[in-house]
């Protein structure tokens, strides 16, 4: 255990390095939101609410939605791939720890990293700039807490399975685009799922990504209450668990088929 | 002449590696859809809920979108200019460039050139021709001519904008993420500018024009009368932004040291 704690730290301290980065990243989503804000407050027009939310709730879940994207979202299933692309992969497999445990654990110590010098001086800014509504609730910031969590470990699931597809394909940089646009555009990121046609609702709920967004940005904008909270909880921490399954059922094979170009 | 050749020996050259590696190319192509279409999606799933965008109908706005990708599809195959300052600074690569015979900025848009981002015009004509279809616009024989115009336009904007801001490179090389920056700024101009606040429409008119690139110049195609103005400015404004990004690459040319050894 300790020596996932090291990476975590490790990882933490090389963001740190780069931190002058991220001062134009914050810049970076507090256009995008801005974007959204000026995009959003017309599309509401003189409606007072769409789909039960208000243009404040909507602001709020948009800024929201963008910072906790800070924390969740990592790389590894682009650096798996470049690892393997390069084969340097031969050499962590070889060392004592489990290879996509450790991966997880640097996505954890970035995501660490970005939730205290990216999305929290973020949301401050952002706070500044366009009204937000930020809940007083202890209890909201609890089920918050817990819920971009449980983002993270099924954020980091879906990128591992898409970086361990790169054992079977070899170059998947098209493959890992086209999960970054489903993962945008189906995990509530740029529209609360509940704006979609019923129809495609329905078909939502079979699949993982409304945990990893719309979710914790429906908690924290108290869009779901009681009940609904505890039912986004489970069903994030259902497929936190299911997801388990195809990880370790693709790691065996891919362990198999490993090809090592060079190294 | 000379550049009209080099240019048709690095496409064909350029063609045959891509051809090399189809299912890439396939998987390049399905990608690029996607990413279109999740735009497409969200005006489509917006429009779900309301029926007027500030006066501006979900067809019109999907017209503004279709008409955004063509000069966005022709800037992304010609001017992958985003990493220079990884690619060409630091790495020294610049030095190689000074020695060909072609002036530096176009040998490095022929090395770069990324043909297949061309079908992203495809995919615009054909959302311009659904929502055309469904507003009943009006065509003229010349509306074709003005088009060509006004996407050439559009794109010498975006070239310009980004071909400046790549230019940084040679006065500090230090890296920046301000190219991400500005490629979500871009997205501004796809939306009707009216929405804005009048900071953000002066900024997207005039000192980032991206409102070039989209809404205007649809607004002559959707017969907006009070945007013709705007609309016949794009090429000038294309001009405009990509004689100032040919001056501070001369410029910066001149100023280049090179890196390492």
């Amino acid at each position: 255990m300790a020596k996932y704690i090291e990476m975590i730290r490790i990882r933490f301290l090389m963001m740190l390095a780069y931190r002058t980065n991220y001062y134009s990243g914050i810049l970076i989503y507090s256009i995008n939101i801005g974007a959204y804000y000026f995009l959003w407050s017309a599309i509401y027009g003189d409606k007072s609410s769409i789909q039960g939310m208000s243009v404040l709730q909507m602001t709020t879940y948009v800024a929201v939605a963008w910072m906790a994207r800070a924390f969740y979202f990592n790389n590894i299933d682009r650096e798996i791939a470049m690892e393997i692309k390069e084969g340097k992969v031969a050499t962590e497999l070889i060392r004592p720890y489990s290879y996509l445990g450790m991966k997880t654990m640097q996505g954890l110590g970035e995501g660490i990293f970005r939730l205290f010098f990216f999305s929290l001086p973020g949301m401050v800014i952002v706070g500044l700039l366009f009204p937000l509504e930020l809940t007083t609730n202890v209890s909201t910031w609890g089920y918050f807490a817990v819920s971009i969590v449980l983002s993270f470990i099924i954020n980091s699931e879906l990128n591992l399975i898409a970086g361990i597809l790169t054992f079977f394909t070899l170059n998947n940089e098209g493959l890992l685009r086209a999960k970054r646009f489903v993962i945008d555009l189906f995990s509530g990121l740029i529209l609360p799922i509940s704006f979609y046609p019923a129809w495609a609702q329905e078909v939502m709920k079979y699949f993982p990504f409304q945990g990893i967004s719309y979710i914790p940005s429906m908690i924290f904008t108290e869009g779901f209450r009681g009940q609904a909270i505890i039912d986004g909880l489970m069903f994030q921490l259902m497929w936190s668990l299911i997801l388990l399954v195809p990880i370790q059922l693709l790691w065996k094979a891919a362990k198999k088929q490993l090809v090592i170009q060079g190294g | 002449m000379f550049y009209v050749s080099v240019f048709f020996q690095y496409m064909s050259q350029y063609l045959k590696t891509k051809l090399q590696y189809r299912t890439d190319l396939f998987v390049e192509f399905f990608s690029d859809l996607m990413f279109q279409a999740v735009n497409l999606i969200f005006i489509l799933v917006v429009f779900g809920h309301t029926q007027v965008l500030n006066g501006w109908t979900r067809d019109e706005i999907i017209f503004i979108y279709g008409f955004f990708l063509v000069p966005f599809a022709v800037f992304g195959a010609f001017f992958n200019i985003w990493d220079f300052n990884e690619r060409y600074i630091v790495r020294g690569e610049m030095d190689r460039v000074l020695t060909r015979p072609v002036h530096s900025l176009f040998q490095i848009i022929l090395e770069r050139m990324e043909l297949e981002s061309l079908l992203g015009a495809i995919t615009g004509i054909i959302i311009m021709i659904y929502a055309g279809s469904r507003l009943d616009l009006v065509f003229h024989w010349y509306d074709i001519f003005i088009f060509i115009l006004f996407v050439l336009g559009g794109t010498l904007v975006y070239a310009g904008i980004f071909i400046s801001l790549a230019t940084i490179s040679f006065w500090s090389d230090a890296r920046s993420s301000i190219m991400p920056m500005m490629y979500n700024i871009g997205n501004y101009g796809r939306y009707p500018i009216d929405i804005y606040n009048r900071v953000i429409r002066y900024i997207l008119t005039w000192i980032l024009p991206f409102a070039f690139v989209g809404v205007y110049p649809s607004a002559y195609f959707l017969g907006k009368k009070e945007w013709y103005g705007y609309a016949f400015l794009t090429p000038v404004m294309g001009l405009i932004f990509f004689m100032i990004a040919v001056f501070l690459w001369n410029a910066g040319v001149k100023r280049y040291r090179g890196a390492g050894n």
